[in-house]
């Protein structure tokens, strides 16, 4: 039997030893897993943790791949905190590429400057738009969030292939279902030469430094720290739980909004069918591993982005089956939240609980 | 204690990294093919058929070649990176099988001017960049033939994937083929607005059954509406690959995606330095879309079908010859003529006798 | 007469698989758990069922491994949230993406092979009876269960001492704890018992409704079951409205395609999303009914104080 013994104060020691302890554990897990499968295990690791990251064009792809992941994760995060549970990002994430990729194909021969940052604002404001109807559903109707937002998700990702297959084809591209390349006026500029990597990471990194800002000065972070931990509390004291929702969910859907926007206009440079792969669902898995912090998020999004890049360049290198990829990357996830109790508590095994014993 | 452990595993982590380093330069004479994949190679679809195409690759050139595939790969943003990799780790020949991977396939080719692209289904081509694809639209050409002969309600259920060309072609082409030995068959169309949904699939072919349709035919990757076809007495057709032991009472052929040659030619001209962009777009003549036996039909109409085959594959016969209406009664392909590939591969228009709208 | 017929029977054989995950979820959330690793544990009911209906040839076996193993995937679940306190959504998503992986990698050997759909129980001379007999009398044995299901969670949570308990700890884990009841315990079997269902869920998929097993052949629908399970306010009755509401409006939108209405598709398949919003904020605007409903410690982590 285990028990768990709360800590008196948080473990300064353990908010960077639990960390190591998963990849411990992971490793030894993924050696079982790879020497299972006749794969070495060492080579095996190597490939997954440690080669996606040893060219600059892997370090460039790393940031591609956290920079929506951290932005959708910082505004979620502060949703989760107020227990405002938006599960739709996916769909603001792609409201918010509809509304700035628009302007871009609406202005397609455009060569002003302002076309980018105006597509930015759009994109915003659209992932805004989407997640204010389930905030006015939720204050106004009382209708919960969680469904809502979903079924908005799927909704946008309806409307997105209505567009691309219909009125906003490509008029050169032999119907098919993609959009005009945007103009270079609206694209995201690149940081690296010759990568991928965006503007997009310096609003995530905005975002990060915002979204600390918030939490940490605003009287409105106090009532979101505040409703996480005592809601009954919050309400005694006064907090308008209604501008709460409001806020968060805006926040959600304005940073999604970005995110899709930075997609479309960043690494994808169109509208297409698919554009993204789930982004706005494994935000939310990062929003928790960096546990509701925004510095932790990006964090978060980098080991949620590695794992990616992992399973990628495993496949390629050592012939790793995709399946086993995800695989891997759920064991990962599990040992990175299972560890996250060493935190708060200490563990105890054993039948009878012991007084005074050592930890 | 502890830093003995740490150097160990670091000490080991770059064992392996030489390891890995090494592992590449033994193989070097061996020609690196990769493939991309947007479905899991366990699709028993799209992704299946040019999984074994690459398997084919590997039986005919054994060690000369070595072939990797990356799976599942998302269209968007994931999709320029794994091509890219592939090209950074040696790969010499690429092909990535989606339409979604075009303008990443053509991006990574500009930066890495040393490695051939195969891009399927698409029309941008380059120095180092060929496109290929099949004339699927001859298949259903055929398999119209056969439903115009066995379809006693005379209309025939279309379970659809999404409104691109590619699916439209091939519509119109089975209705012509229909209408080539019975010009009173309609065809009913519905969209699952998914390539690959068994149950919802499956769901629309019951529509179309309920609606009156006795022969189903779908362009969406599961087998699913033909096991409903199967199950509610009426006839089908197959798609991607053989489907007969999902409905070997329903199945009246299927319509084969066979690659394994193109890739073997391709991943040989390679190897042997003769590789070449082109424009590849094959049908019945090069073996890249096969018929599955006919069954489930009288000999008469397996006869026919079998002529149809032929005479589409020695080029007596091409699907698309006018006159050729549209929805409206405007003729677009004139009598005597035929359409050419341009008008193939953008096609955006419905003939006479669907009864479906398409989105402008 | 024979397509009205007809067209229920798509709804049913629709509906049943989010039925069966929908109602092992409400169980979970009932108590206090949210888990939001149904498409994950669906598939692993999927590959389970199907795997042992093709090497054993036994459909009843199929089912009780497909609910073994969706409940075994809930088991981990349950270890690392109720015994470790891990946050709930992030390993629920976690599960999901471990169960596709592990799904597919059994899944492989079964790629292509073809099975019997589950039996119709057909009973003589009431089956072959007009509109009533198709529907009523010759579904599976899985479609009858979806409903034995459904009455069996009202009974339970209305009436039984044990649906009492498990309300109580969904509603206030702290009161329940010091009233004596073992939370953790309580937890684990409805999270357990939810696992199962969805394994269920996923096994009328590969074994029923489309006989045959693919990658991610699930498509989306654990999510849709997690958000009926909002849409029914945790009310079983509900539950049964809201999947077949769901299941409904999917088929009749292909039906509307078929009969030639000049909509784009994709506006067609939008239909049902924005039916079970609109429905739901109908019967949301109840505040106090829906708060009486909603378990309050949905989400939240226990551990008992001493």
């Amino acid at each position: 039997m285990i028990r768990l013994e709360p800590r008196k104060q948080h473990s300064e020691a353990m908010i960077y030893l639990t960390p190591v302890l998963a990849l411990v554990l992971t490793m030894i897990t993924g050696m079982i897993i790879f020497a299972f499968l006749g794969k070495d295990p060492l080579v095996a690791l190597y490939t997954y943790f440690v080669l996606p990251l040893s060219t600059t064009y892997g370090l460039t792809e790393l940031v591609v791949k956290a920079t929506p992941l951290v932005m959708i994760g910082i505004g979620l995060a502060m949703g989760f905190r107020a227990n405002v549970w938006n599960i739709g990002a996916e769909g603001q994430f792609t409201m918010g590429a509809l509304a700035g990729g628009g302007l871009a194909l609406a202005f397609h021969d455009s060569e002003n400057a302002l076309l980018l940052p105006t597509m930015i604002v759009f994109g915003a404001l659209g992932g805004m738009a989407w997640a204010a109807i389930p905030a006015w559903l939720k204050t106004r109707f009382n209708a919960n969030e969680i469904l809502t937002s979903l079924m908005l998700t799927y909704v946008a990702l309806l409307f997105l292939s209505y567009l691309v297959h219909g009125p906003w084809r490509d008029p050169a591209g032999y119907n098919f279902p993609e959009s005009r390349i945007f103009p270079d006026a609206g694209t995201m500029p690149t940081l690296v030469e010759g990568s991928r990597m965006h503007f997009g990471a310096i609003l995530a990194l905005l975002a990060v430094v915002g979204g600390w800002l918030i939490l940490a000065k605003a009287l409105i972070g106090f009532q979101l720290r505040v409703v996480g931990v005592a809601p009954v509390a919050a309400r005694y004291v006064g907090f308008k739980e209604k501008r709460l929702i409001w806020f968060v969910l805006l926040l959600g859907g304005g940073l999604a909004g970005v995110a899709g926007v930075s997609e479309v206009s960043g690494p994808i440079g169109q509208l297409i069918p698919t554009i993204s792969p789930g982004y706005g669902f494994t935000a939310i898995i990062v929003a928790f591993l960096g546990r509701l912090h925004p510095v932790g998020v990006l964090f978060a999004g980098l080991v949620m982005a590695l794992t990616y890049l992992g399973g990628e360049t495993a496949q390629i290198e050592i012939g790793l089956p995709a399946a086993v990829a995800g695989i891997f990357q759920g064991i990962i996830l599990f040992f990175l939240l299972a560890c996250d109790v060493l935190n708060l508590y200490r563990i105890r095994i054993g039948w009878r609980v012991r007084h005074g014993g050592a930890a | 204690m502890k830093r003995f452990g740490i150097t160990r595993v670091v000490g080991g982590l770059l064992a392996a990294g030489l390891m890995a380093a090494g592992l590449s330069s033994a193989w070097a004479d061996q020609t690196k093919v990769g493939f991309v994949y947007v479905g899991p190679v366990g699709d028993h679809g799209w992704t299946y058929r040019h999984d074994i195409g690459r398997q084919a690759v590997e039986n005919a050139l054994g060690d000369k070649v070595k072939t990797t595939f990356v799976e599942s790969v998302k269209e968007g943003p994931d999709a320029e990176r794994v091509i890219q990799q592939l090209a950074a780790s040696g790969h010499k020949l690429i092909f990535t099988t989606s339409f979604g991977f075009m303008n990443p396939t053509v991006k990574v080719a500009k930066r890495n001017p040393g490695v051939m692209f195969e891009h399927a289904t698409g029309y941008k081509r380059g120095k180092n960049v060929s496109t290929y694809m099949a004339r699927f639209y001859e298949g259903r050409y055929v398999a119209g033939v056969i439903a115009g002969k066995m379809s006693k309600t005379n209309t025939v259920g279309y379970v659809g994937s999404f409104p691109i060309p590619e699916v439209v072609r091939g519509i119109n082409s089975f209705l012509l083929g229909a209408h080539s030995v019975n010009p009173d068959i309609k065809i009913k169309v519905v969209w699952v607005n998914s390539w690959y949904d068994p149950g919802k699939e499956g769901d629309a072919a019951k529509a179309l059954i309920d609606q009156g349709a006795d022969i189903i035919t779908q362009h969406t990757d599961s087998p699913a509406p033909l096991q409903v076809a199967q199950n509610r007495g009426v006839l089908g057709f197959g798609q991607a690959s053989d489907m007969a032991a999902f409905a070997k009472n329903a199945q009246l052929t299927s319509i084969i995606d066979n690659w394994d040659s193109y890739y073997v030619a391709r991943a040989k001209a390679v190897v042997d330095g003769s590789w070449k962009s082109a424009d590849t777009w094959g049908g019945f003549n090069t073996g890249m879309v096969e018929m599955a036996p006919f069954t489930n039909m009288p000999a008469d109409v397996a006869k026919l079908a079998q002529e149809t085959v032929d005479a589409i594959s020695s080029g007596k016969l091409h699907p698309f010859t006018g006159p050729i209406k549209n929805q409206k009664g405007e003729v677009v392909i004139k009598a005597g003529e035929v359409a050419d590939d341009g008008m193939l591969l953008g096609m955006n228009f419905y003939i006479e006798g669907v009864e479906d709208k398409l989105p402008n | 007469m024979d397509i009205f017929v007809q067209i229920v029977l798509t709804v049913i054989t629709a509906s049943t698989p989010l039925l069966f995950a929908a109602s092992g979820e409400l169980i979970t959330e009932k108590s206090g758990v949210l888990n939001l690793g149904v498409e994950g544990m669906m598939l692993i009911g999927a590959i389970t069922g199907f795997a042992v209906a093709i090497s054993t040839g036994s459909a009843t076996l199929a089912i009780f491994a497909a609910a073994i193993a969706g409940a075994a995937a809930a088991f981990i679940f349950g270890f690392l949230t109720l015994s470790l306190l891990a946050n709930q959504v992030a390993t629920g998503l976690a599960l999901t993406i471990f169960g596709v992986g592990i799904s597919a990698l059994v899944g492989a050997a079964f790629v292509g092979v073809a099975l019997e759909p589950l039996p119709k129980l057909a009973i003589p001379g009431i089956s072959t009876l007009p509109v009533i007999g198709p529907i009523v009398f010759g579904q599976d044995i899985m479609v009858y269960g979806s409903f034995v299901l459904i009455a069996a969670i009202y009974w339970f949570l209305k009436h039984s001492h044990w649906g009492l308990v498990v309300r109580a700890v969904g509603e206030s884990h702290d009161s329940a704890h010091a009233l004596g009841y073992p939370v953790i315990a309580i937890r684990y079997m409805a999270t357990i018992f939810g696992g199962a269902m969805c394994g269920l869920g996923g096994a009328y998929l590969s074994l029923a409704y489309t006989p045959m097993w693919a990658e991610n052949m699930t498509a989306g629908r654990g999510w849709i079951a997690l958000a009926l399970v909002v849409f029914a306010t945790w009310r079983p009755g509900r539950l049964l409205l809201g999947a077949y509401m769901f299941g409904g409006i999917t088929i009749l939108q292909l039906h509307a395609q078929g009969a030639g209405i000049n909509v784009p598709s994709q506006f067609m398949s939008m239909l049902p999303y924005l039916a079970t919003i609109l429905v739901l904020v109908l019967i949301s605007r109840d505040k106090v009914r829906i708060r009486l409903n909603a378990p309050n410690c949905i989400g939240q982590a226990f551990r008992p104080a001493h």
